[in-house]
């Protein structure tokens, strides 16, 4: 059986210069994976090119999702076929209700997948399911996307749209960041609930804090543009303790 | 959306036979040599059978036109206009019938897809006849213009609305057209005001008698009836003292038209405490993919807020032409009178549009507000020209103007020119400029929930415009909403 997600000695280039020099990684399905590493070494890269963002240069390598080329697809096809990227700055989109937009994006994918779309009441049984499940409020629902939301209101919201589009693979860029304890803790658990054996995630993150909330299978450390090791959920303890100025020879 | 419902079941209720009428007046068409002259204008008038005052009405804004140049401020760039190669007057056509949808253009029949256009309507949009004995169904008759007018006017006719061509209203209510006429926008006003007043072809009038709400929206029956008024439309409207009156022009459909001038004038009057909402969907031809063709539209819109407690609003969309001069206005004379100009102005491609308003305080404690929103793409110009001016008397005039502009791609252009002039000290004017770019973050982070580039950018463009969106009545809402993505296909790589 293939992995969920195969990239292999990917090289990415951004304005002429290289950012990934080669970089592999196997997610199979319901496995959690951390990466870690110092700030500059690649990860939102990494995150950014598997969504398909334009401006990515892909010199050499090849990414497989679910055994097909994901680099010759288009950003909506791949978000189609369940890869989800909760950002790590998610933006704001005045004017534009959350309520549509979730809607909007629902509809569009599940149209791509040939399934119908979701009547008004199943959809709206559904979101408010999800979002009373992350403590966000109907009132939130009805704002510009991400208009006026604090940094936790704006993570949430990422949540929130992981469990409504339910991809089969989640890459979370730094969600903890700028969120409080409370709020960390509800994301979390968020995050959490959508842990199953057909999915998988990986999780981008600084800090240890964060995997002791979702408590990942692998840890791979990155520096430089290259995972230079991997390893259990211990690897992350030994990071918090050491740093990574051991890794950081190896890249060189 | 109430008022189309209404008219649905009204429709019901008549004998549909009353349906034929739509197919069988044969209207001949008929053309008038090309150029224009006193003759050309004698011809359109006696056409017409107008009154003797409306033809030396017509022949002295002819004679004043030929002292006039084309006015050449606007940032529009266009082959000069040969005048004497123009068709001043043609009747009506009558649309080549058509024996089913197969025969139109199937490029027009997604467009129409897009809106979410019903297809039965489709189909008396683009004038195909069923045949004969077909039983028809009530949703049918409502876009039949004959049933509708019908209905609507005698529905109109209790509440004492005069609601008719401005060429029936010449002869059945001349001393009232007399009277308003070229109050607003005199014969002199500008270059293409006075070539209208000289040949204007047809348009409405509408009066509404003092202290009478309007009892529906003017706008299901114009959604097909108003595509024959020809280049050079003549709109008056008059709201009486304590009247309102809801009135919109134009249509989402796609407009084609063989002629490529378009000089229109419309005049609204209201009077103390009287209320116009004036809404606009234009979306003409707007050329082809390297900016040929196209219809150049040159309107004067100009409302009298010539009572007390009047107010005039303007709303409009624009989407199509080549070329868009357009300034609906408000007079601000009576006291404590209110104008109001919400615009959303899209251009693609190679159009160019010079749109805005002009909000002139005369009265006190007469208030404004301008929301303007253009949108550029592709190669495409748009400016917001608008001019905010206080009267030495007006004590106590307000005014607030927002002008957003976004700019998609980077080979497009947005312009904001506004003139302020408050010649008294207690006048209050605010004014809001932004100039963004669509972000591609933002484009981004649509199409990774599974959005398409171009849904993406329709969706953040209504997001852009929504507080003007809102302006307009409820049924056209949505399919300017649509409108507005379709017209900015093709504008992301
Ligand atoms: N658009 C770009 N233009 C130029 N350089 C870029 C661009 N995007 C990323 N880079 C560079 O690529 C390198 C990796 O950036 P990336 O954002 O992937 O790092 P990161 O590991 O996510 O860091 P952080 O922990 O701070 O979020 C950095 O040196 C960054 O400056
Ligand atoms: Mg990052």
């Amino acid at each position: 059986m293939s992995a969920l997600l195969e990239v292999r000695n990917l090289q990415v280039r951004v304005e002429e210069r290289e950012i990934l020099h080669g970089l592999s990684l196997t997610v199979n399905k319901g496995e959690v994976h951390a990466i870690m590493g110092p700030n500059g070494s690649g990860k939102s890269t990494l995150s950014h090119v598997i969504a398909g963002k334009p401006g990515y240069e892909v010199t050499g390598g090849e990414i497989l999702f679910k055994g097909e080329d994901l680099l010759e697809m288009s950003p909506d096809e791949r978000a189609a076929k369940g890869v989800f990227l909760a950002f790590q700055y998610p933006v704001e989109i005045p004017g534009v209700a959350t309520m549509t937009f979730l809607r909007t994006a629902l509809n569009a994918q599940r149209k791509a997948r040939g399934e119908s779309e979701y009547s008004t009441p199943d959809f709206l049984k559904k979101v408010r399911a999800v979002a009373a499940s992350l403590n966000i409020p109907q009132e939130m629902l009805r704002r510009g996307v991400n208009v006026g939301f604090s940094g936790g209101e704006k993570k949430r919201n990422e949540v929130l749209q992981m469990g409504l589009f339910e991809p089969s693979l989640c890459i979370l860029d730094e969600m903890d960041s700028g969120l409080d304890i409370d709020a960390l803790r509800i994301a979390a658990d968020g995050v959490n609930a959508l842990r199953s054996s057909e999915r998988a995630m990986v999780v981008i993150t600084h800090y240890q804090r964060l995997l002791n909330y979702i408590v990942p299978d692998f840890v791979h450390v990155m520096s430089k543009g290259r995972v230079v090791k991997s390893g259990g959920k211990e690897l992350a303890l030994e990071l918090e303790e050491k740093g990574y100025a051991q890794f950081e020879e190896q890249a060189a | 959306m109430p008022a189309e419902l209404e008219t649905v079941e009204r429709v019901r209720r008549i004998d549909v036979d009353q349906y034929r009428y739509g197919f069988e007046t044969k209207i001949e068409s008929e053309k008038a040599p090309k150029g224009l002259s006193e003759d050309i204008v004698r011809f359109i008038s006696a056409k017409k059978d107008e009154p003797e005052w409306m033809l030396q009405w017509r022949l002295d804004a002819y004679r004043r036109w030929l002292t006039m140049t084309e006015p050449n401020w606007a940032r529009v760039d266009y082959p000069k206009i040969d005048y004497q190669d123009v068709y001043y007057y043609s009747a009506p056509k009558q649309k080549k019938a058509l024996a089913s949808l197969d025969e139109v253009d199937p490029e027009i029949l997604k467009t129409y897809e897009k809106l979410g256009i019903p297809l039965r309507e489709v189909e008396a949009l683009e004038g195909v006849v069923r045949p004969e004995g077909e039983r028809r169904v009530a949703v049918d008759a409502v876009f039949d213009s004959v049933s509708v007018a019908t209905t609507f006017q005698a529905e109109l006719k209790k509440a004492g609305v005069i609601f008719m061509p401005i060429s029936h209203a010449l002869r059945e209510h001349p001393d009232l057209v007399r009277k308003y006429l070229g109050t607003v926008v005199p014969t002199s006003d500008n270059f293409f005001a006075t070539l209208n007043s000289a040949v204007f072809s047809d348009g409405s009038f509408v009066y509404v008698p003092p202290g009478v709400r309007c009892p529906m929206e003017l706008s299901t029956y114009f959604r097909i009836n108003e595509r024959n008024t020809g280049q050079f439309e003549r709109t008056l409207i008059i709201a009486d003292k304590g009247a309102y009156v809801s009135y919109l022009e134009g249509c989402t459909a796609p407009q084609r038209d063989e002629n490529q001038l378009h000089a229109a004038v419309v005049e609204l009057i209201a009077h103390d405490d009287a209320e116009i909402k004036y809404s606009t969907v234009q979306n003409w031809y707007p050329g082809n993919s390297e900016g040929k063709g196209g219809v150049y539209n040159f309107v004067t819109k100009r409302g009298d807020c010539r009572g007390r407690n009047s107010k005039i609003s303007w709303t409009q969309v624009e989407t199509g032409s080549a070329i868009t001069w357009k300034y609906p206005s408000c007079i601000l004379r009576g006291d404590n009178s209110r104008g109001e100009f919400y615009s959303i102005a899209i251009s693609n491609g190679f159009q160019q549009v010079d749109s805005g308003t002009k909000m002139i305080h005369l009265g006190k404690n007469t208030t404004s507000r301008i929301i303007s929103k253009g949108i550029a793409a592709g190669r495409s110009q748009n400016t917001y020209r608008g001019l905010v001016s206080a009267h030495r008397k007006a004590t106590g005039a307000r005014n607030f103007t927002a002008c957003d502009s976004l700019l998609i791609g980077d080979k497009c252009g947005a312009h904001t020119v506004p003139y302020v002039e408050a010649k008294n000290s207690s006048a209050l004017f605010e004014h809001e400029a932004t100039t963004s770019k669509i972000s591609e973050d933002v484009l981004f982070y649509c199409v990774q929930r599974g959005l398409s580039q171009e849904e993406a950018v329709g969706l953040v463009v209504n997001g852009f415009v929504r507080d003007v969106l809102q302006q307009l009545p409820m049924e056209f809402a949505v399919e300017a909403q649509k409108l507005i993505s379709i017209s900015l296909e093709g504008s992301v790589g």
